[in-house]
């Protein structure tokens, strides 16, 4: 036991080694916005809580009971320099932070399709957007490919240096897309389509998952996105229109097919039910994204923005609050 | 006849629960063997249970919400030692469907029945005496409201035993608590006992809210009120104007289960939306609700142990007015990741920033009021400086979540986790405890034993890093909250650690208990010098409940006191006290009353059988509640005077121990 204790300052060493901080070291121009307004807020907001917790630790001693050479001024209760030093220090701060807050919730706006700037600076500016409809199911997440046509279970493919234009719905419940390494989340709600727009700067395997409570199966509704550069990405599609991969299931994804997905797996009381394998559809019907919004708005076809959605219609949806389409009137 | 209730759902087969059953059945009948034996049945129906004593009432809240607190921490203790060992495909001791259960009834239960117990409990006791009052505005509503939170609380921990709890978290968000996937009584067992818990915090609100604005003393101006009875004013405010919205939303996601509407269904035009906004709506205010008062008793304890007024009186109250307001509009920052538009997401990240900024004033003001002070370490001044660290580091958080380009990485992460325990542990729960030990020996007459009060600081104040920080660092490594196994290399450490630290937290509640225990004990084989001889229990008081003696008489004052400004019991002391001028006159006092207890009975009863779908209860329930109250109404003989003999008597022998006190000097 005793020598087990020698290892005990390697602890933090090892913790670190080899691995990753998702949310520190992102792997995309959104997630690194988010990293640095999280650092910078942080660094700013040290400026103030430091010196508080060093001057309750300092007050507390220096002004202990037992130290009768301290100052006591037993009636003092009010200073009006210290009032304006105390008013305006945290309205300073708090005034620059606003502005970053401004700035950053605009630059950063998940509803905002990757601005050329973040495209020059990871060197691919002319890099046509990939279109990725994604839809939420017990336990495990859908990803078409309109412009592709194929679709995946439980694995996210992107080319590097390419923006996505994630449009994103439920057929369950509620709950919330999230790839760490690439940044922003944003719900996924039956009835509705949301959007969300990402990039991935460099090739890797990330983590992705649900970040809002789904039932029993929650915990094993994770996803692997794969970012790989395009002409591995290019190839990777072929194989799997192709029926190459093992992976793929032949059958085409369509109305009925679906219909398999959806059903959850049993969930019996005393374990997790089974995680969802990764399952590659060959071919996809069509318009199922827009049929699964649809359907919980009795059957109305629900929003027209379609597969090219145009600028017009994003800016339409950035500036109403509301994630819903809301065009059917409920 | 029983409704959806059938033998199948006593969950007899689960070895954790029947255990939990056993243990608490033994526990309750050896309680209630005991009072039998004692034959104490009369007294505590007579003395107790049908107290309208504000003072009294403060006391059982006390009691259930520290029961309350170890049965939410049992089940935090459940879900760290889970998440310690259900790593890499070993799927640990507690299934999801075990698992979701537990950290709902943390959540519901922390919250509602330990948290806003414990400040119900901080209200009861002091505002009355904190402004010379001699009861609250409505007594008998006073001992509903008690009935209420207790009877909820029953109906959560019968979920233990009888079917299930609510799996889907503290807020019941739909469509996952919806009918289509939740068809078992879990989600109803969450929506009754919220809902009447709810109805007795929202009495409570109207009741103390009242009692501040028409019962002060005479003289007392609104700005010589005490830090903390501003505080509950504020809380109150915030209660009246968003607990009714936590009702509508109760009663709307009750009316979809029951009665298949569509408020918030996936189909049907049911909106999540409107669930999420209603909810924060009262959620986000609720935090305030809770943390307020909590300030105020830190502003009574600085002054008190740092031997000086409050720095900054003034300032306090104005800052906790603007936290009331901006606490009010920021509830959306709970949903920044919904898809908002940018301005709007903008409006509520900044608005909820600049409630850094009161805050952060009041931090000040707490830190200035022990500068060139005579700080003495008791036992409460402890809790007070784990308070400003531990509070510092969770309001920086705070501002980071604040910010929507930030939040949209951390939400719902276990970063989120760590942050509201950091303030709601090292803010509310800190502040309620240090509360207690700190009006205790106005409430017995005798202090609680010092030592374990300051060992349960060291443990929790260690235990609490231990347990969060690393939360921290997992929310940054991508871990959601209410996760029920992993199997990511990067948490498990961290995840050991935070174990380790609920065990350190444990030691932390052990010596609570240890100290309560020691008190009874004290109460009973006290030595006479640990008697509260003076009132003035700590010796530097300033405010009005120090000037009574302890414990309070059940009138509270004999002569309604004559304020003289703010600290009114400070300027007596500086100055001398004048001699009474008006003679001892009779007092009126409400009489006890089983209207509390039989109403309380009733919301039990509706309450369970709202549950099962039993209607005849339901109903008996109601008639038998609108019976009670119709004879209440009726009944005139609700009230009596205190004999000018009996307070004389009281007041020779304060006088006594008073001369005592002083001749020990
Ligand atoms: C005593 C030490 C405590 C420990 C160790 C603890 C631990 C935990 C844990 C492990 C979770 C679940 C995190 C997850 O989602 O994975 C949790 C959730 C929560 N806790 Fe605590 N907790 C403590 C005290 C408190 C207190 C004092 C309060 C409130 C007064 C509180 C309120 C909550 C709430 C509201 C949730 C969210 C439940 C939900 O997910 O719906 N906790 N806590
Ligand atoms: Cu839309
Ligand atoms: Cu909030």
């Amino acid at each position: 036991m005793k020598r087990l204790w020698r290892f005990f300052p390697a602890l933090p060493a090892l913790m670190l080694s080899g691995c990753t901080v998702d949310l520190l070291q992102p792997a995309g121009p959104i997630g690194e916005g988010n990293r640095d307004m999280m650092v910078l807020e942080w660094a700013v907001m040290m400026c103030v809580v430091l010196p508080v917790i060093i001057a309750t630790l300092v007050f507390a001693w220096k002004y202990r009971a037992s130290n009768a050479k301290a100052e006591y001024l037993r009636n003092w209760s009010h200073s009006n320099k210290i009032e304006v030093f105390i008013w305006g220090v945290p309205i300073l701060i708090i005034l620059v932070l606003s502005g970053f807050n401004y700035w950053s919730t605009h630059y950063y706006d998940p509803y905002k399709p990757i601005s050329k700037e973040m495209q020059v600076k990871v060197g691919a500016p002319n890099a046509k957007p990939l279109h990725v409809e994604v839809i939420s199911l017990d336990w495990k997440w859908l990803f078409i490919y309109p412009d592709l046509g194929i679709a995946t279970i439980n694995e996210l493919d992107v080319p590097t240096k390419t923006p996505l234009d994630f449009r994103i719905t439920s057929d369950s419940v509620m709950t919330s897309f999230f790839i760490p390494q690439l940044g922003s989340q944003i719900y996924s709600m039956a009835g509705m389509e949301t959007q969300l727009h990402l990039m991935a700067s460099r090739p890797g395997n990330f983590q992705g998952e649900a970040a809002q409570y789904t039932g029993p199966g929650f915990s094993d509704m994770r996803f692997r996105t794969i970012a790989m550069p395009q002409e591995q990405f290019d190839a990777w599609v072929q194989n799997v229109r192709s029926g190459g991969n093992p992976l793929v299931v032949k059958e085409a994804l369509d109305a009925q097919t679906y219909q398999k997905y959806h059903v959850p797996p049993a969930a019996p009381h005393d374990a997790a039910p089974k995680p969802a394998p990764v399952v590659y559809f060959s071919s996809v019907q069509a318009g199922l994204f827009e049929n699964v919004v649809a359907k919980y708005n009795v059957g109305m076809t629900h929003d027209h923005h379609g597969k090219d959605m145009d600028e017009k219609a994003m800016d339409m949806h950035s500036e109403s609050h509301a994630a819903a389409p809301s065009n059917t009137g409920m | 006849m029983l409704g959806k209730l059938t033998l199948s759902a006593i969950p007899y087969d689960v070895p954790i629960l029947v255990g939990t059953f056993i243990g608490v059945a033994v526990i309750g009948i050896a309680v209630l063997a005991a009072v039998t034996y004692f034959k104490k049945w009369g007294y505590l129906w007579r003395e107790w249970l049908t107290t309208v004593d504000h003072k009294k009432l403060a006391i059982m809240y006390v009691v259930l919400g520290l029961v309350m607190l170890v049965r939410g921490f049992a089940d935090a203790l459940m879900m760290r030692t889970q998440l310690a060992l259900a790593y890499a495909g070993n799927p640990g001791y507690l299934p999801p469907h075990h698992y979701d259960q537990v950290f709902s009834a943390h959540g519901t239960i922390m919250i509602f029945f330990m948290a806003m117990v414990m400040m119900q409990a901080l209200f009861n006791f002091v505002v009355p005496l904190q402004i010379g009052a001699r009861d609250v505005a409505f007594p008998l509503i006073n001992s509903i409201s008690f009935y209420m939170t207790l009877v909820s609380a029953i109906l959560i921990n019968i979920s233990l035993f009888i079917g299930e709890f609510s799996n889907v978290g503290w807020l019941g968000y739909p469509p996952i608590s919806e009918l289509q996937f939740n068809p078992g009584v879990g989600v109803d067992y969450y929506i009754w006992s919220v809902q009447i818990s709810g109805i007795g915090t929202l009495l409570t609100g109207m009741n103390f809210l009242t009692t501040i604005i028409k019962l002060r003393a005479p003289g007392m101006k609104w700005m010589h009120i005490p830090v903390f009875t501003w505080t509950a004013f504020f809380a109150c405010i915030m209660i009246l104007t968003t607990f009714p919205v936590l009702t509508v939303s109760m009663a709307l996601l009750a009316l979809d289960r029951y009665v298949g509407m569509h408020f918030f269904t996936n189909d049907g035009g049911g909106s999540v939306m409107l669930y999420l906004n209603l909810i924060w709506s009262w959620g986000h205010p609720e935090v305030y609700i809770l943390i307020l008062p909590a300030f105020g008793v830190f502003s009574e304890i600085a002054a008190t142990f740092s031997g000086k007024p409050l720095f900054g009186y003034a300032t306090m109250v104005i800052a906790t007015g603007i936290i009331t307001f901006l606490g009010s509009i920021v509830w959306v920052h709970h949903f920044f990741t919904m898809g908002s538009g940018a301005d709007v997401n903008t409006f509520f990240g900044i608005m909820t920033m600049f409630i850094a900024v009161p805050t952060g004033v009041k931090i000040f003001n707490w830190l200035f009021t022990m500068y060139k002070g005579r700080v003495r370490f008791e036992g409460p001044m402890h809790w007070i400086v784990g308070f400003m660290i531990t509070f510092s580091i969770g309001g920086m958080t705070g501002v980071m979540m604040a910010m929507p380009a930030a939040d949209w990485v951390i939400h719902n992460s276990l970063f989120l986790v760590a942050h509201f325990h950091n303030v709601i542990i090292g803010g509310v729960f800190f502040g309620y405890v240090a509360g207690l030990s700190y009006w205790f020996p106005k409430a017995f007459g005798f202090k609680m034993r010092d030592v374990w009060g300051k060992w349960a600081f060291r443990f929790w104040f260690v235990g609490f890093y231990l347990s969060f920080i690393p939360l921290y660092a997992v929310g940054l490594e991508g871990m959601t909250r209410r996760m029920n196994h992993y199997d990511n290399p990067n948490w498990h450490p961290w995840l050991l650690v935070a174990c380790v630290g609920v065990f350190v937290l444990a030691a932390g509640v052990a010596c609570q208990v240890i100290q309560f225990v020691f008190a009874a004990f004290d109460a009973v084989n006290r030595k006479p010098d640990a008697h509260d001889l003076t009132g003035d229990s700590w010796g530097s008081g300033r405010t009005l409940e120090w000037s009574i003696p302890s414990p309070v008489p059940h009138y509270n004052f004999a002569r309604l006191p004559v304020i003289r400004g703010l600290d009114t019991f400070h300027i007596e002391k500086e100055l001398g006290r004048p001699a009474p001028v008006a003679d001892l006159e009779p007092i009126h006092m409400p009489k006890y009353s089983a209207v509390g207890p039989v109403l309380g009975a009733c919301g039990l009863v509706i309450g369970f059988a709202l549950v099962w779908h039993i209607w005849w209860a339901v109903i008996v329930g109601l008639v038998v509640a609108f019976f009670t109250v119709i004879h209440r109404s009726a009944n005139l003989d609700v009230d009596f005077y205190v004999t000018v003999e009996e307070i004389r008597a009281d007041e020779e022998a304060f006088a006594k121990r008073l001369a005592a006190a002083r001749a020990a000097e």
